[in-house]
């Protein structure tokens, strides 16, 4: 029985992946911004796990409330074994473009409130030499582009992030995985045309997840082709890149 | 959230509707803001055009897909209504329970087997989904919410078990499991050469088992007219049951070709083989299989190529159901058309629940047909003369073509029932009926 944190549960992908942890055996603690939606999911989640589930909804923007948060969940699980950070917003590009203060803000739900949550858990983690981080990041972070590069921009931020972290926790028994997910079918995306081989439905994503804790891989690309496609935008010249509408 | 535009599972007609509504979760305030007529949509397991809503909106409903509720002692089992059968059964079968009724494939929503009123082999005992639904909410376009039952607010309960979706949204459902003591089925299989032999191991066999169905090749013809293979079931008892089976692998279809692959020779040669193919008499099989034989062969549908098929299902009366089926058999034969799934049931005496609910006392018939135009539609009109001369009725979740006269004949409640229509809520199906 594994004892699982999640954080932005109420998202499509957090949502599928609890799915399959409780299939497994799993005790959740949930936290989300949307009370009554996080209320139905802690009482499916309940039912599919045959376990009591916690839930907590909470604005994850009050860095301050970080701590006390991770002590709860830590208390109310008797310790965390694998936390999911999948909250995000997806900023409007355009409308970030016109206000510094739409910028910021995004990168602060993103990338700021991110990184709080990653150092406490892996502080907590390190004390007790076992645990596994798992963070939701996307290929928008793998490359700036002039579509949405705010979000990416956060997203990079994240990226970079956890790796020197799983550079510093590495041989501590401590998993640290980012998730990188191409275009996915999920509410956050509802804006977007879904057509096309290149959408992933959010379970899709969970299986991933799931097999990506199993296997104690470090950054993982769902679906799998998406690992190939951004490595072939990772090596277009800057000078060409520029000149792509991407 | 849908990625191309819902279709039926009969693929016939094409459909394009104005909008697609994703429904996340059961509490949404209020229906979204939609001038159209709004149509919900589940997973798109019914056949003909009653899931669809051209140029109007679909309210997916496979979003609100939460548990609610499951008390595993007493089996009464809350969930929102775009949960999959599948995914109810994998919860509660390892907690020994089972559906109270289920239809021929587990990929139905929990609102649309309600919408449907779904009938299962075990119709001769447990009547119609219908008949073991506690309670449901409907969500009415003036935001109002009911909760109905078979007591409170029962005239809305009646309406829209089988009301075909156009009462409003259903948000969650309320059933009575049945108790199993494993997920093995005990089941037996045995030629028949006739339909008068039907009739007879029909009598036999109802009486002994819970779940009883036949197969029937609708390609035999004279002496062999009726011919089949009667398969009966029953929950195994404590005890009586194997190490688990390993986890079979679908298969998928992978496209439509172009034109069916279900065709007179194909068909002729399938029905000999699978008539004569010895089978095991009496054997232990887990449920899947017995339950839902064409769930493992994903989007099967694809076979009948791009035109799409049809399905018929009638039910025809006691009294002249043996000349009737004769007479709908003989006509198929002879035209040359049908398909390998053809399968024969008796419905139970159980009054089913709602005003437009299909299973009513008789003999129920159902055949697949590849789309070839005007052809077919001319068999199925033909079929639709002796359904109608026996009194019978058309499964409105499988038509795609009946006429209005003959559904206003089949379902004379429809009166009463459009008193019950949400203002706001419509489908192809319903318009297409409503015509002539």
């Amino acid at each position: 029985m594994r004892n699982i944190l999640i954080i932005g549960a109420t998202s499509a992908i957090a949502e599928a992946t609890a799915r399959r942890f409780a299939a497994g055996g799993a005790r959740f603690h949930l936290v989300g911004r949307n009370a009554e939606r996080l209320a139905a999911i802690a009482r499916d989640l309940e039912i599919r796990s045959g376990q009591p589930v916690v839930s907590e909804s909470l604005d994850l923007d009050h860095l301050e409330q970080h701590p006390a948060l991770l002590e709860r969940a830590e208390q109310a699980l008797g310790g965390i074994d694998v936390a999911l950070i999948a909250h995000g917003t997806l900023p409007d590009q355009n409308a970030c473009q016109q206000s510094v203060e739409k910028t910021l803000a995004a990168i602060h739900t993103n990338a700021l409130s991110v990184i709080s949550l990653a150092t406490l858990l892996a502080n907590t983690f390190e004390r007790r030499e076992y645990g596994a981080l798992v963070v939701i990041g996307s290929v928008a972070g793998d490359r700036g582009r002039q579509s949405n590069y705010v979000y990416g921009a956060a997203k990079g931020m994240v990226s970079l992030f956890l790796q020197g972290l799983r550079n510093r926790l590495s041989g501590k028994g401590i998993q640290v995985i980012t998730i990188k997910p191409g275009f996915v079918d999920t509410p956050m995306t509802a804006a977007f045309e879904k057509k096309g081989l290149l959408w992933a439905q959010p379970d899709q994503i969970a299986q991933g997840i799931v097999a990506a804790v199993e296997r104690g891989r470090d950054e993982v690309y769902l679906p799998w082709f998406w690992r190939w496609i951004m490595l072939i935008i990772l090596h277009i010249p800057e000078r060409l890149f520029k000149r792509l509408k991407l | 959230m849908a990625t191309t535009a819902p279709a039926s599972w009969g693929r016939y007609p094409s459909s394009h509707p104005h909008r697609l509504l994703p429904c996340r979760d059961a509490r949404v305030p209020a229906l979204p803001d939609e001038p159209q007529f709004c149509l919900p949509f589940g997973n798109g397991r019914s056949y003909g055009d009653i899931c669809l809503n051209n140029g109007g909106a679909l309210l997916l409903t496979r979003g609100m897909d939460r548990f609610i509720a499951f008390d595993p002692v007493t089996g009464l089992l809350r969930a929102e209504a775009g949960v999959l059968l599948s995914e109810i059964l994998a919860l509660i079968v390892p907690q020994g329970w089972f559906l109270p009724v289920t239809p021929g494939t587990q990929f139905v929503t929990l609102g649309g087997a309600v919408a449907n009123d779904v009938h299962g082999k075990n119709h001769h005992l447990a009547g119609s989904f219908g008949g073991h639904v506690r309670a449901f909410e409907l969500l009415c376009s003036d935001g109002s919410r009911l909760t109905c039952t078979p007591e409170r607010n029962a005239d809305w309960f009646r309406a829209t078990v089988g009301g075909l979706g156009l009462t409003g949204l259903i948000t969650w459902v309320e059933i009575q499991l049945q108790r199993i003591a494993n997920p093995w089925i005990v089941a037996e299989n045995r030629r028949f050469a006739r339909l008068d032999e039907f009739l007879t191991l029909n009598a036999e066999y109802e009486a002994r088992y819970p779940y009883t169905v036949s197969w029937i090749d609708c390609a035999a013809r004279g002496g062999a007219l009726g011919r089949g293979i009667y398969m009966a079931g029953m929950h195994a008892p404590p005890g009586l049951m194997k190490p688990p089976p390993s986890e079979r692998r679908a298969l998928t279809v992978p496209f439509a070709p172009p034109v069916s692959l279900v065709n007179n020779l194909s068909v002729r040669g399938f029905n000999w083989l699978y008539y004569h193919l010895p089978r095991p008499a009496r054997g232990l099989t887990p449920f899947p299989p017995f339950f839902y034989p064409l769930d493992n062969l994903r989007e099967w549908n694809r076979l009948y190529g791009r035109p799409g098929f049809f399905q018929y299902q009638c039910v025809l009366p006691p009294a002249v159901a043996r000349e009737a089926l004769r007479e709908v058999l003989a006509r198929i034969a002879a035209s040359g058309q049908g398909s390998m799934l053809a399968v024969l049931k008796r419905f139970g005496d159980q009054a089913s629940g709602g005003l437009l609910s299909f299973p009513r006392p008789g003999f129920t018939l159902a055949l697949d047909f590849p789309n070839l135009g005007q052809k077919t539609l001319d068999l199925l009109e033909s079929l639709d003369q002796v359904t109608r001369q026996a009194g019978g009725a058309v499964y409105p979740a499988k038509d795609a073509r009946m006429s209005g006269d003959s559904f206003r004949r089949y379902f004379p409640q429809w009166v009463e029932f459009s008193r019950f229509i949400d203002p706001r809520f419509s489908s192809s199906f319903w318009r297409r009926v409503m015509k002539d």
